[in-house]
This record gives C-alpha cells, sequence and structure tokens, in this order.
C-alpha cells in the first residue's frame, strides 16, 4: 500500500471509531490485571528513571492495596521485582499525569464498537491532593478505598443499566459547548451527569441512598470528572491505527515524566522517545517554574485524536487559562496543528472556524517538513512528591521522537 | 541596474519569506508586506530532507 493511501486508511479509521462508555469495574475483572502490578504513564520507565513524583504515586499505590505498610517496605518490594511496574498503554489502558492504576481500582469500560476493542481508564479523583499529582498521604488513600468500594460499582451498576452512552456524540456536543476535552471538561462532565442521572438514581435503589448522593456530589463537584473517559475514548479510537502497514500516522503520545514517547501507525508497538520538556503555564499562588514536575501522563492521547490543544479555537477560556492569550491565539494555535495533521475530524467541528474540522492524525513527515510539534494542554504536577497540582499549561512534544520515528519508518521501507 | 532604481521609484509591495524580522521591519516604516511563514523542510537538515523526500505523497504517484 502506498503511505498515502496508508494513512488514509488509519485517519478513516481513527475518525470514524465509535467509542461508547459501556461500565466500570475493578481493573482485574475488566482488563485482567493481576497479581502484584502497578501501571504508570507513557512509555516503559526504569525505576532508577522515574520522577520521585512517579515514584511515590507507585509506593502509594502498593499502599493503597496493602501489599505494604509503608514506603520504605514498598519500595524494597519494587527493588526486588516483587511489584511489577510497567506502562498502561501496554494493557489497553491509559492514565493521566502519573497514570497509575492497580488491580483493585475501578476503571471505565470504553467499548470502540466500530473495531470491537476496548479502552480502560480510572475514575478522575477530583481536583488538589490526588495520586494523579502526586499527592500520597492518608486521604488520597482513603479517597481511593471510597472509589473502589462505593463510587466504582455505583457507576458501573448504573452505565450497565444505560447500554453504553455514546461517547463520540457527547464528545461533538461538548466541543461545541466549550470543551477541549484537555483542560476544560465542564460541559462534557454534565452532560454525562445527565446521561447518567436516571440510571445512577434506579442503580440505588434498594441499596444505601446515600451512597448515590455521595457519587452524584462527587461527580458534580469536579469539572474534570469526564477527562479520563475522554482519554480512554482516545486509547479505544487510537489503538486500532496500530499496525496499519505504510502508515506515518501518530497513534500514541505519551509521557512518563522522563521520557515523552510517541507510536506510528505503521510502525506497530514500537515506542520512540525522547526527554520530556517543561511544560509552560500558570501557576497556582505561592508556586512557579522552579517548583514544577516535567510533562507527565497518557492524556496526550486526546490531543492524538484531534482535541485538546489542537481543538483550542473551540475553547477561549481554556486559551487564556493555559497562557495562549486571545481567541485570536487560540484560533493561531488550531491552525498551525492543521499543518501536521491528515485532515480535518468530520465530526468534531468548531463554530469560531466556521465549522471546520479539528485537526486530526499527526503525521510525522508534516511535523519534520515543518519543524512544527503538537501543542498539548496539560496540568502541572509539582515536582516534589506529596505536593500535587501546582498549575496548568502547554507543552509540546520533543522534535527527537518524531526525527526517529521517521529514520525507522525510512529503514523499514528502503 | 535601470530596472532595479525604476523599482524603488515605484510603490513597493513587498512578499516577506521566512524571517518575519524583515516583514515587522517594512511594516513599522508603512510598507504595504505580507508575510510567509516559511522554513526550508527538516530545518535545512539535507539528509533528512532526503528521508523526507523519498517519503514524499508525490513520489508514489
Amino acid at each position: 500500500m502506498s503511505i498515502k493511501a496508508a494513512n488514509q486508511a488509519a485517519l478513516q479509521r481513527l475518525v470514524e471509531a465509535q467509542p461508547f462508555l459501556m461500565d466500570c469495574l475493578p481493573a482485574e475483572q475488566a482488563m485482567g490485571l493481576t497479581g502484584r502490578t502497578v501501571l504508570h504513564a507513557g512509555p516503559p520507565l526504569s525505576w532508577d528513571r522515574a520522577c520521585p513524583t512517579i515514584q511515590a504515586a507507585v509506593l502509594c499505590a502498593v499502599r493503597y492495596e496493602g501489599w505494604a505498610p509503608d514506603d520504605a517496605t514498598a519500595l524494597d518490594l519494587v527493588l526486588r521485582g516483587q511489584v511489577r511496574v510497567g506502562p498502561c498503554h501496554h494493557l489497553g489502558a491509559v492514565g493521566p499525569m502519573t497514570g497509575i492504576i492497580t488491580p483493585s481500582m475501578p476503571v471505565f469500560v470504553v467499548e470502540n464498537r466500530a473495531h470491537g476493542n476496548r479502552g480502560y481508564v480510572t475514575i478522575n479523583e477530583g481536583l488538589g491532593r490526588v495520586l494523579r499529582f502526586g499527592a500520597n498521604d492518608e486521604s488520597v488513600v482513603e479517597r481511593l478505598r471510597w472509589l473502589h468500594r462505593e463510587a466504582g460499582p455505583v457507576l458501573g451498576a448504573a452505565l450497565r443499566a444505560s447500554g453504553g452512552i455514546d461517547l463520540r456524540v457527547l464528545m461533538a456536543q461538548a466541543l461545541r459547548m466549550g470543551d477541549e476535552m484537555h483542560q476544560r471538561n465542564v460541559a462534557a462532565s454534565c452532560l454525562l451527569a445527565r446521561a447518567l442521572m436516571g440510571h445512577l438514581a434506579r442503580a440505588g435503589a434498594g441499596a444505601d441512598a446515600q451512597a448515590v448522593a455521595r457519587v452524584a456530589d462527587f461527580i458534580a463537584g469536579n469539572d474534570q470528572f469526564f477527562l479520563n473517559i475522554a482519554m480512554a475514548a482516545g486509547k479505544a479510537s487510537t489503538d486500532p491505527c496500530l499496525g496499519i502497514s505504510d502508515s506515518t500516522m501518530v497513534a500514541t503520545m505519551a509521557r512518563n515524566g522522563t521520557d515523552f514517547g510517541i507510536r506510528v501507525a505503521g510502525l506497530g508497538d514500537r515506542w520512540f522517545t525522547a526527554p520530556v520538556e517543561m511544560p509552560q503555564g500558570l501557576y497556582f499562588p505561592g508556586f512557579g517554574p522552579e517548583d514544577a514536575n516535567p510533562d507527565m501522563g497518557d492524556s496526550a492521547i486526546v490531543e492524538t485524536m484531534g482535541l485538546g490543544g489542537f481543538a483550542m479555537a473551540a475553547s477561549p477560556a481554556v486559551a487564556r487559562f493555559v497562557g495562549a492569550g486571545d481567541m485570536q491565539e487560540a484560533i493561531r494555535a488550531t491552525e498551525e496543528m492543521a499543518e501536521i495533521c491528515l485532515g480535518e475530524h468530520p465530526h468534531f467541528r468548531i463554530p469560531a472556524l466556521d465549522e471546520r474540522g479539528t485537526p486530526v492524525g499527526i503525521d510525522i513527515r508534516k511535523v519534520l517538513e515543518t519543524g512544527i510539534t503538537p501543542l498539548i494542554n496539560t496540568g502541572i504536577a509539582g515536582k516534589k512528591p506529596g505536593i500535587g497540582q501546582i498549575g496548568a499549561g502547554v507543552a509540546r512534544a520533543p522534535l527527537h521522537c518524531f526525527e526517529q520515528a521517521l529514520e525507522a519508518f525510512s529503514a523499514r521501507s528502503g | 541596474m535601470a530596472g532595479i532604481r525604476d523599482l524603488f521609484r515605484q510603490e513597493v509591495r513587498v512578499i516577506n519569506l521566512g524571517l518575519e524580522a524583515f516583514a515587522l521591519e517594512l511594516e513599522r516604516l508603512g510598507v504595504p508586506v505580507i508575510h510567509v511563514a516559511w522554513s526550508p523542510p527538516a530545518g535545512g537538515d539535507p539528509r533528512k530532507a532526503a528521508l523526507l523526500a523519498a517519503l514524499g505523497d508525490e513520489e508514489e504517484e
């Protein structure tokens, strides 16, 4: 197949994905995550190269699972190989920021009905001191236990009763309401709550009525509740593109706080990595760039499917928040991303751009031709373990990932 | 040389390729200018440019 035809096939498979939110189950049950295993965001990472924020989150997850009573014992287990640590992406999952998933954590199940594959993601914990930003105190562990004990089962029952929620339709609508589905998920979270409301109430009937109220309050109190679900939709939509021979389209972008990694449709499961960059943006009072952890998280899958930084023009509120300035600058950001993409999304349309679709399908050749690298909207974690989120901004994918991928592509073609 | 002298006796309208600083300076002087953001493919790296050329859609057709 020619590169052009392969790219058209890959783009078509990506934009015509039909992600449906189906269930919420413990990772052990949903994705076969067994034994003492902790998954993290980004490409594979050896323990000694992991940043302190990821390390702290892994150790906290070991405590949460009850495999160790304290961090020192947890570290010993990891160093002796008695706790396995690996990337979410290798097991069909994605995780925001540190991206931690362990077997008992409830995960959302998103099924791509166009292709039959599934993507998994944890429930968004809310803002502030949370595991995904490297916070690791007892309040973090207690929230994780509540998600396992109460929120996960209630959400799972409601979703099963719903028969599945069409995420492509929901995201297309949220985009028109000012979300770009990475830094802003207010509209998408509201739309999801509306779709779930009746099912949640019925799922809780006969059980503890306060449990349903607590879950409803939890959803209502978190503007980013939908972020994780958008990520699983991205994972379920992009995974089927991996392995389309001869395609130069990017199918994965992910970061682990040390490396930024990409995978390319025509190059299968192989990662191409380079050191992550520092995000640029705005900081909460009392924090500055000197406190920031390098770029982190699987959430760049949102940009890989044509949202987030690529849809900045749809979300003027975000443009200012992440330091992109005014509306004209937001439009320029989306137009710039169009220069490195294969096409426009037929379902994700931006009213402010006369209904043009968001740029989608990053082509490694276009990145190298232009020198324009993908723009990713992101939260910023503290580099000191235990702090949590300290700001939000934008980060760029390093050019070197794409250079390596081009070399590999040429080697296999030539 | 006569051609060049004639050129500058007329109103100058400029299309600027590449370095934006030239366009901004002309703009400051009130000269009509359109800036085209352009840079050499692959940042001017001949080896990468050759790799890209070999993998171009046009080459396949």
